[in-house]
């Protein structure tokens, strides 16, 4: 019993992190129909960059806001150099960018910070806590929670907001949305800015557990956009299920099958879901609503 | 206009020719008076944390050595290449540095699999190739242009259960990385278990990129009559395997590391999980806790102070490892009085008794490593730094 409550702890942890890397897919496919490979470097700025700023000096909270910073600015920057002046070109030409633009920034960061693994410490301690058996540590109840709080105000802004809907207008019909006055451009600015956000601040919440490093980036991309797939491209809901729902394939894999297929188990599954459920999960439905 | 662009293109040709020329001229004019020397490191990616020290320590020396009036009057030139773990890229490299930059000898590759997609390019060529990776595939069988100087895999697993035994422990558990470095340890450490008594009785690996230990530990933890954990691995995943260890709550179980992650960034990312944790590792590690009359005393402190003062970097053994590499040849060549790469070869062969970072090494025909068993030290962390373990307990 405690171990499965240990594995189901450890793989909703994981799966959080996965869900944030797949909201970011999520947000910039609904948007600008980019699936942005770059999405696993904004995770990597968020960490890197709190870990250099903490080591200079700058108190935690701050540093976190510092790498959120940083994180935005170039995801607009990716946007205004790479995407907008791509406009019109095919999307396989577009995630071409987007992996050149990967390729870029874990180079970059390579050079600004260096190829050593980093950490931070856990924001409120390492004392464990014990429920039933299990272990918690409480940066895991950091990264579900701050999970949940990126979640939730994104729901909101997107359901309650005038740019939320906007956001949902271009995502429905981008000539549409242009006629009834939404300026696209900036929708479209702000979706990379926001995703790039997201991922910064998975990035800040998960480094006191996993470690950063330069390259950290390429992995997380992966099981981001697999769990983005897994839920249903585009479909912020199916992010954050298909997230956990991977995190959580990882850990019983590891716990009740075998860890040497762990990953394999993991996307065995994914690609079931797929012949059975192209769409994924949930689907794009919510998209036609408009 | 079209008349413009093909003087402009002719023009540009001609500077381009002039230039090559120029250079290759210059080229062949300097390698007559110098000794070119191949390194192919992973000095980016995934074992940049190999390639790196490797590759600063190796410009270090070469740079001393020729301050100092070089080889035999001539300087060192070093080709190095990065091939980024890559082993596809190491074999392209390694044929680069054969047939292109014709070198007279190849010191590096930083992994196992890098080394082991080199062999063959060197071996055909017949150049000397001392390798900096790990695992004792590389010198067994015995290859006859093929040389390493770390510690195997094989030699940590015995290091390791030596030291198992000693506490009279006999049910451990492993967990591995999946790695190259990994399972090979991996696979040493199951073969030489039984001659210490020892019985595996639980086993889990993890992937080299992943970032949560905790279900794997989970399953160990559980297995009933675990003494000892035993982790082969290398890169930052030992360090979460050891966070993740301590968080369980399993620090009353000895857990014994690799040579893998030899180096003060370990401890550091551990943290205060890494209390208690042992591993075994080179003199190096421990340069000023060393008695006086230890013979490698003063070679690891030199080494150790040339370094960090240097990189303004914590010394680790992989740097090391390069140190060994560069001097065990460049005292070849010296008493080959030749850069043949035939001559040198016999010379590497008849080391005997160097002092390195890595241990006293002794080569011979049959052994292009020539380290024993008292090369390693067992080292335990204590207060956030390596400790040396009295043998037996």
């Amino acid at each position: 019993m405690s171990e499965l409550l240990q594995f189901l702890i450890s793989g909703l942890t994981v799966g959080a992190v996965y869900a944030l890397v797949a909201l970011g897919f999520t947000l910039v496919y609904h948007a600008a129909d980019v699936v942005n490979f770059a999405q696993g470097e904004f995770v990597m700025l968020g960490g890197m960059v709190t870990v250099f700023a903490y080591a200079a000096g700058v108190p935690l909270p701050l540093a976190a806001l510092l790498a959120v910073i940083v994180a935005v600015v170039v995801g607009l920057l990716l946007y205004w150099l790479a995407i907008a002046p791509a406009r019109g070109a095919s999307a396989v030409s577009l995630i071409i960018i987007t992996i050149g633009a990967s390729i870029l920034l874990r180079g970059a960061a390579q050079i600004v910070f260096d190829k050593q693994f980093h950490k931070l410490p856990a924001f409120s301690g390492d004392t464990p806590i014990h429920l039933l058996g299990a272990v918690i540590q409480p940066q895991s109840l950091w990264v579900l929670g701050g999970a949940a709080l990126v979640v939730l105000t994104l729901y909101y802004v997107m359901e309650r907001t005038l740019i939320g809907k906007a956001v949902v207008a271009t995502a429905a019909n981008r000539l549409a949305a242009r006629l009834v006055g939404v300026n696209v451009t900036t929708v479209m600015a702000l979706a990379f800015g926001g995703s790039a956000a997201i991922g910064a601040i998975a990035g800040i919440l998960i480094t006191p557990i996993t470690l950063t490093s330069y390259d950290v980036g390429t992995l997380l991309a992966l099981k981001g956009f697999a769990a983005a797939m897994l839920g249903g491209m585009g479909n912020p809901l199916g992010a954050v299920i298909g997230g956990l729902l991977l995190g959580l394939l990882e850990s019983f894999g590891a716990g009740y099958v075998s860890s040497t297929y762990k990953d394999a188990i993991a996307f065995i599954v994914i690609l079931a879901v797929l012949f059975v459920a192209p769409q994924g999960l949930v689907g794009r439905r919510t998209v036609e609503r408009v | 206009m079209a008349h413009y662009t093909h003087v402009l293109r002719s023009v540009a040709v001609g500077a381009t020719a002039l230039a090559l020329s120029s250079f290759s001229l210059m080229h062949t004019a300097l390698a007559a008076s110098t000794i070119k020397l191949g390194s192919v490191l992973s000095i980016t990616g995934p074992a940049s944390f190999l390639g790196d020290p490797e590759d600063k320590t190796l410009k270090m020396y070469v740079d001393k050595l020729n301050a100092a009036g070089g080889v035999d009057g001539k300087k060192i030139e070093l080709v190095v290449y990065d091939d980024g773990g890559d082993a596809n890229k190491a074999r392209t490299f390694a044929t680069r540095l054969v047939e292109d930059d014709k070198v007279v000898a190849m010191i590096g590759g930083s992994t196992t699999g890098t080394t082991m997609a080199m062999i063959p390019v060197f071996e055909e060529a017949q150049i000397p190739f001392i390798s900096f990776a790990g695992a004792v595939e590389i010198i067994e069988p015995v290859r006859k242009y093929v040389f390493k100087t770390p510690h195997t895999d094989k030699m940590a697993c015995e290091k390791i259960f030596e030291n198992i035994k000693a506490r009279k422990f006999t049910k451990v558990a492993m967990i591995s990385g999946t790695d190259g470095f990994g399972s090979s340890m991996r696979a040493q450490c199951l073969k030489v278990a039984p001659a210490y008594g020892v019985s595996i009785v639980a086993e889990e690996t993890y992937g080299p990129r992943d970032s949560d230990m905790t279900a794997q530990l989970t399953k160990i933890k559980a297995a009933p009559g675990v003494e000892a954990v035993v982790n082969p691995g290398f890169g930052q995943g030992p360090a979460i395997v050891t966070r993740n260890y301590a968080q369980l709550g399993m620090s009353s179980t000895p857990l014994y590391q690799s040579h893998g992650v030899a180096s003060k960034s370990f401890i550091e990312l551990a943290g205060p999980a890494a209390e208690g944790v042992r591993l075994p590792a080179a003199a190096l590690l421990v340069a000023d806790k060393l008695p006086d009359n230890d013979p490698q005393k003063k070679v690891v402190t030199e080494y150790k102070k040339t370094y960090e003062d240097t990189t303004k970097q914590p010394v680790s053994t992989f740097g090391g490892h390069a140190y060994d590499g560069l001097t065990i040849l460049v005292e070849a060549m010296q008493r080959a009085k030749s850069t043949d790469p035939k001559k040198v070869r016999d010379e590497i062969e008849k080391t005997k008794g160097f002092v390195g970072t890595g241990g006293i090494v002794t080569m011979s025909p049959t052994d292009h490593l020539g380290l024993d068993l008292s090369a390693f030290k067992m080292l335990e962390v204590k207060n956030g730094d390596w400790t040396l373990v009295q043998p037996g307990s």
